[in-house]
């Protein structure tokens, strides 16, 4: 499958950035087991799937107030299928994460992240969840929330703008496309399918990147 | 002054004036107790705020005291210990109730116990977390590890405190936060209405709220021990992400201190644009704290609205400075480029505008017969109260308690232009509601009279490709959205400062949440805490 082959209302595939990336996704998807060709039963799903994805109301910092601007009058991420944010994990499918994520908060945030149910996806917004950001030399901030989430899409800023997360919201939709309900991928090592994108002793699943070992006990 | 040094003098000879301006007076730690008692009974009842220093050989504490009745006064008192390996200080915290915080604070980050305080847990880091993060010996790598589980829930309910027995020796006592037979209910740190990731731990008895804990830190950045190794102009882009919503005001508290440190002459055209820019962000955080506490409240109207007009303050930024959320536009020693020129006409135009829109807010949500049944008479907090907790800011004028900053020392423009310093005497969730849409009409006033008068001239003052700011302390305040926002300086002439600290309006207003809650529902629990309108960042810093 190539990455021309993916539409979504709002924008036309040329226009977006980084298909690149989406490419190696889907590459990578195709490697993992999942058919070729999405079928048809899928596009009727991930259509539906991909105009409902419910966001979770959570914010730690300033990021968190341009969500709410997203969310607000002017930029209205309604339009786009993300209708309402929904403040239990269990109802929701796409975290935000917008805002620092300090070692206090990170437990917390891979507790949400747990409850929510599949399939889920991480959008991290705002320099200091892709990286650390302005916070990078602290001694209490995570620097990158994806050492204890995977992530989807990541959006750099500080704060990002509204316009640069509705973009997110649209790759996330994209990459939501490709995906077969029917079809999960596996693990390339055991064949065993991969439901969540972590197991259980917390290692990540992503084949792109290494597995992060998640450090047991305190900060000490 | 002289009257209160020599007051304090005829009850401990160790007090004694350091500073040539007559407002700095350090006194012996055996006899602090003492000295801060009569400082009170004379009427100092307003403790600003409480730093704590690692001077390497000794450790100081720095009490910022002012009268609630006349804030102009100004006093600073200073002790210190030089046990570094075991610090203990007298608790002030049963004389102005403000201390409590500040003390657990200063515990938390250097260590220093405090004598007869009744809590002294952690009040930021996690309990299981070793070392004293602002000392200057210890080790601040980033990677130390991410811990994996939530920290224990009972460890952060042991109390334990120091008290002396009769023979003069210290013991440690522990004692349990709640009883047995408490039922306890956590609210946060992932809660829509919390307005950011405040945990507090709610005491509950049926539907009636008994007690309230509140546990900080789970967006602590450690901002103070970071701008040590920063130069001055990079410290100024971390103090807008303290209060996001009135960053400009934060950057223009560390500005004004840097800048009255230097000696730097601000040209008037910057001091005016700084003044319009500081009351338009006052507009915009009054806006969505309005729209927030309407949210909570259930009306998602009202939230549209207020971050619909937000959206045209934002807008004006943007021209300007070219940041929406984080303006980044003041700089030491003005502003950091002219005003656009549709500037000006855009403001004119915006004031009308959110006139006719306040009248609709008023429609929509004041007049509201269910609104106003829940907000009228709950929540109350007594002007006493208020000054006790050190709660200024909108919080304390809807008490009653004259506090606004810009009133008491005018800074920028503000002793130019004629404004109304908004004061109700309820002190219920209406008046904190109620005083931020009549402030928001000030501020309106306020731009309305400078707009047309911005000066011609320089933006910007020549200031030195290297500051450095002269050895010694300096504290500045400005009156930000939330209250009585402070900056603590010490440098030692260096081009990064010694230590500095942030007085944090909201931190008051989230100690204020267990006097105010007591006895009221726990539904009522959100809608007080939106009318408090506190930011959590700005408390964990």
């Amino acid at each position: 499958m190539e990455v021309k082959d993916i539409k979504i209302k709002s924008m036309k595939t040329e226009d977006f950035r980084d298909n690149e990336s989406l490419q190696k996704y889907i590459d990578e998807l195709e490697k993992g087991g999942v058919g070729i060709k999405v079928a048809p039963l899928d596009k009727v799903i991930n259509w539906g799937r991909s105009y409902s994805v419910w966001p979770l109301t959570f914010a730690t910092s300033c990021c968190g107030i341009e969500f709410m601007c997203v969310a607000a009058a002017r930029h209205d991420f309604a339009r786009f299928g993300f209708e309402v944010t929904r403040n239990s994990p269990r109802q929701a499918d796409v975290i935000f994460v917008s805002g620092t994520i300090t070692k206090k908060m990170a437990p917390v945030l891979r507790r949400l992240y747990d409850e929510m149910s599949e399939p889920k996806y991480v959008i991290a917004v705002g320099g200091c969840t892709v990286s650390g950001g302005p916070f990078k030399s602290s001694y209490h901030v995570v620097d990158g929330v994806d050492k204890i989430i995977p992530v989807d899409v990541y959006v750099p800023g500080c704060p990002p703008r509204p316009e640069a997360m509705l973009y997110a919201m649209m790759q996330l939709q994209r990459k939501i496309r490709v995906e077969s309900i029917f079809k999960m991928p596996k693990n390339p090592e055991n064949g065993s399918v991969i439901l969540s994108k972590y197991n259980s002793d917390g290692t990540l699943v992503t084949p792109a990147s290494e597995t992060k070992q998640i450090e047991e006990g305190g900060a000490e | 002054m002289e009257k209160t040094l020599k007051m304090i003098q005829s009850v401990s000879s160790s007090c004694t004036k350091i500073d040539a301006a007559d407002v700095m007076v350090s006194v012996d730690k055996k006899d602090l107790h003492k000295v801060c008692e009569a400082l009170y009974k004379d009427g100092w009842d307003y403790l600003i705020n409480l730093t704590a220093v690692d001077n390497v050989e000794n450790i100081e504490i720095v009490y910022h005291i002012s009268k609630s009745a006349d804030m102009e006064k100004f006093m600073v008192l200073k002790t210190n210990t030089t046990d570094v390996e075991n610090p203990i200080i007298e608790t002030v915290s049963d004389i102005w109730k403000s201390a409590n915080l500040y003390e657990r604070e200063a515990y938390d980050f250097f260590g220093v116990r405090f004598l007869n305080h009744p809590d002294m847990r952690r009040l930021f880091l996690r309990p299981d977390w070793v070392g004293y993060p602002l000392r200057k010996n210890y080790d601040n790598t980033p990677n130390e590890g991410i811990p994996s589980k939530v920290h224990d829930m009972d460890a952060c309910e042991d109390v334990p405190s120091i008290t002396l027995d009769r023979h003069g020796e210290i013991v440690e006592n522990h004692t349990k936060l709640f009883g047995k037979n408490e039922y306890v209910v956590n609210f946060g740190p992932q809660h829509p209405s919390t307005h950011g990731v405040l945990h507090l731990r709610v005491s509950l008895e049926g539907e009636t709220i008994k007690k309230i804990d509140p546990n900080f830190g789970y967006i602590h950045r450690g901002i103070e021990k970071m701008m040590e190794s920063m130069t001055y102009p990079q410290m100024l882009f971390l103090t807008e992400r303290l209060d996001y919503l009135c960053g400009s005001m934060n950057r223009h508290a560390l500005c004004m201190c840097v800048e009255k440190a230097m000696g730097l002459e601000i040209p008037k055209r910057a001091e005016y644009i700084r003044t319009i820019f500081d009351e338009l962000n006052r507009i915009a955080s009054h806006l969505l704290g309005w729209a927030c506490m309407c949210n909570d409240m259930g009306s998602i109207t009202a939230f549209i609205y207020g971050m619909r007009d937000r959206e045209k303050i934002m807008d004006i930024f943007q021209e300007t400075a070219g940041g929406r959320l984080m303006v980044n536009y003041y700089v030491i020693g003005g502003v950091a480029q002219d005003i656009h020129p549709n500037f000006v006409n855009r403001v004119k135009e915006f004031i009308p505008y959110l006139r006719k829109m306040i009248k609709e807010y008023h429609t929509l949500f004041t007049g509201n017969p269910i609104a106003r049944g829940r907000m009228i008479n709950c929540g109350l907090l007594k002007k006493e109260d208020a000054i006790a907790l050190g709660m200024s800011g909108p919080n304390g004028r809807a008490s009653g308690w004259h506090c606004d900053v810009r009133k008491i020392a005018p800074y920028a423009a503000y002793s130019e232009v004629d404004f109304k310093e908004i004061l109700h005497d309820g002190g219920d969730t209406i008046d904190r509601y109620m005083i931020r849409l009549e402030e928001i009409e000030e501020s309106l006033k306020i731009i309305e009279q400078l707009i047309d008068k911005i000066p011609e001239g320089d933006f910007r003052a020549k200031v030195p490709a290297i500051v450095k700011v002269p050895a010694g302390e300096y504290y500045q305040r400005v009156e930000n959205a939330r209250g009585d926002f402070g900056v603590y300086l010490k440098s030692t002439g260096d081009k990064s400062p010694y230590r500095i600290k942030f007085r944090s309006p909201s931190m008051v207003a989230v100690s204020g949440l267990d006097p105010i809650c007591r006895d009221t529902k726990i539904a009522d629990l959100i809608m007080i805490g939106g009318s408090l309108d506190y930011v959590i960042p700005c408390i964990d810093r």
